[in-house]
């Protein structure tokens, strides 16, 4: 990994290494570091935290309202659950339909942006207006005019946002594909009569992972955002599910007796979006740093 | 689509004419999306309005009111037509009003909210920006970094709601939590209620701006004419802010413009944390009732402040720099 021969890179696009290349030097910055404690420790807090609950989330178990004590480590919520049980719940949802919705744009967006820049054609100029049209609403408009017409169903929320994240990762895809259609070895590719998926997929996504990475990074944060904010709303998770989003509509009107309920959730949120940030942040100062200084120096 | 409108004339008045030509299609492809939205429901705003208990023939005498005969592209026609007349049609659930007289306060009271937020953010991020990148590298651009990116990562519930539990309910009681603002008041009378809910927006926009900003001063910094003024003696507050500030804006107009759209947006969430009276909070309630009529009218609404908001910063960018405007002629 010393040195990497631009030349091989050019004749033989190596699946692996550009990516490699990247987080290995996004984990060389101070910020990314932090951001990866950061996620790992909210995540572990989603994944692990249930086995850990004292309680039902979904159980009476004290007063509603009522404040910390040895039985509730957190106190009560508004209807009288426990706030800790309700909290190490909570988080799955959240992650689990960033996740879906994030990885569904991208698929959609990757291949729309492929398809775009390969094609040569006006189809290009049509896919880029019809990305356009999408752009043209703010995304939680998009998502409240959905969930007007169907009503609030999670794999519509996966759906929606998955939606709205496309128009941009295609935009980038195609982007960063216009040149790499132009090099010798699609040409290479095309003269050996290799299928057009092949080509899309096979040879030209793996030139493009560096923006990409980049690209999924930003907007799992802004998928996190939107799919917590639409539980905030009550359009997304419904009672008497535990979810972060849904938990700080619950009790915020309790905000000056017991904040804990709107209170963890609101900090575990934070976390999380600061951690998947500053990651990004990392994985695009580092595709920066090799587009200028190019290679591992 | 370009080629098909490239008849019009080229310059400035030829780029500006196609753009907006653009931006009306876009609005179009909009109003189809959401009609065509509205119309996958299953339910029937008639039996919505009248409830269960309405007989077939008010039924089907309210479904002809609200233009609910007739074939789909007829109801689309139709729908546009009042749309574009003014006429948003009747609101389901505000006992069959129109929905113009429902939104009309509302209207107002988020054009106020939207215009404070941008009026304090806009020169509070061209300062930060300015501030960073005069000392590049130094602390406050590092503190400053670090805070903005913080910043630009967390959704807005979640700064609107530790914004109340810090300065309203529960560390310091020095604010309102919740801005409610009675119908007959303007909210000019209850400036101290905006407090939280402008903060929020201000938090959630200002790190692009500021972003944009230290990176364009940065470049401009570095160039001649810069190097140039100071060679000449010129003192740096007056390079600083009357020769290389006006030069770094320009490449930042685009960006402040799509963060004035972005908060059209930005309000749906912050209104409802604060039970502020907007449309933002407006289409929450309308989306919870199912009020198709005052949906469809808002996002529209929504996508045509966005649509008109992002036109303005491509017009301004080609105004205010001398390379693309000439390269237009």
């Amino acid at each position: 990994m010393t040195a990497v021969a631009p030349a091989a890179a050019v004749a033989a696009p190596p699946v692996g290494r550009p990516l490699t290349i990247l987080l290995r030097r996004a984990w060389r910055a101070v910020r990314t570091k932090v951001g990866v404690v950061l996620v790992v420790l909210v995540v572990a807090l989603a994944v692990i935290g249930p086995f850990f609950a004292p309680h039902s989330p979904t159980e009476f178990a004290g007063i509603p309202y009522s404040h910390a004590s040895s039985a509730l480590p957190l106190g009560a919520d508004n209807l009288g659950r426990d706030v800790l049980s309700r909290f190490l719940w909570g988080g799955r949802s959240v992650l689990g339909l960033a996740l879906l919705a994030t990885a569904l744009g991208l698929a959609i967006g990757v291949s729309i942006g492929l398809v775009a820049a390969y094609s040569r054609s006006i189809l290009d100029d049509v896919l880029m207006r019809a990305m356009d049209v999408i752009l043209a609403f703010p995304s939680i408009v998009l998502a409240l005019v959905a969930v007007a017409t169907v009503g609030p169903k999670l794999w519509l929320l996966v759906l929606v946002v998955g939606f709205t994240t496309a128009p941009r990762v295609a935009r980038v895809t195609r982007g960063a594909s216009l040149e790499i259609v132009e090099r010798d070895f699609v040409q290479a590719a095309e003269a050996l009569g290799e299928s057009r998926t092949r080509i899309l997929f096979g040879e030209i996504l793996p030139s493009i992972t560096s923006p990409l990475m980049v690209e999924a990074s930003l907007r799992l944060t802004y998928s996190i955002g939107l799919i917590a904010g639409l539980s905030f709303l009550g359009f997304g998770v419904q009672p008497p599910s535990a979810d972060w989003g849904l938990m700080i509509n619950e009790n915020r009107q309790g905000l000056t007796i017991q904040p804990w309920g709107a209170v963890m959730p609101v900090i575990a949120i934070a976390v999380l979006t600061i951690g998947t940030s500053l990651i990004g942040d990392g994985l695009s100062r580092a595709a920066i740093g090799l587009e200028r200084g190019g290679g591992e120096r | 689509m370009s080629t098909a409108i490239r008849f019009v004339r080229r310059g400035i008045s030829g780029f500006v004419l196609r753009r907006v030509l653009l931006g009306l299609l876009t609005l179009l492809l909009v109003s189809v999306i959401v009609f065509a939205a509205t119309q996958a429901l299953p339910s029937d705003p008639a039996r919505a309005i009248l409830g269960r208990t309405a007989t077939p023939e008010s039924l089907a005498a309210l479904r002809k009111q609200l233009n609910l005969t007739g074939s789909i592209p007829g109801q689309y026609a139709h729908w546009l037509r009042g749309f574009v007349t003014g006429d948003f049609g009747n609101s389901l659930a505000a006992r069959g009003e129109p929905v113009t007289q429902v939104l009309g306060k509302r209207l107002e009271n988020s054009a106020f909210l939207v215009l404070i937020a941008g009026a304090v953010s806009i020169p509070l991020s061209i300062l930060l920006g300015v501030l960073a990148a005069r000392r590049r590298d130094g602390p406050f651009d590092h503190t400053s970094s670090v805070l903005m990116l913080a910043l630009a990562a967390l959704p807005e519930f979640v700064v609107g709601i530790a914004l109340v539990v810090l300065f309203g309910t529960t560390v310091f009681h020095w604010l309102p939590a919740v801005s409610l603002i009675p119908p007959e008041d303007t909210p000019f009378q209850h400036l101290k209620a905006l407090i939280l809910p402008v903060a929020t927006l201000v938090l959630a926009v200002s790190p692009y701006i500021a972003r944009i900003m230290r990176a364009s001063m940065v470049e401009v910094l570095e160039s001649d004419f810069v190097e140039m003024a100071r060679l000449k003696g010129m003192p740096e507050r007056h390079v600083l802010w009357r020769h290389a500030v006006p030069n770094a804006v320009a490449p930042a107009i685009q960006v402040i413009a799509l963060n004035l759209a972005y908060l059209a947006g930005g309000i749906v969430v912050v209104e409802f944390v604060f039970g502020y009276p907007g449309i933002g909070s407006a289409l929450v309630d309308a989306v919870a009732n199912r009020d198709l009529p005052v949906v469809q009218a808002l996002a529209i609404l929504i996508a045509g402040v966005y649509v008109a908001l992002n036109l303005m910063a491509d017009v301004a960018t080609i105004l205010v720099s001398p390379r693309l405007r000439t390269s237009l002629r």
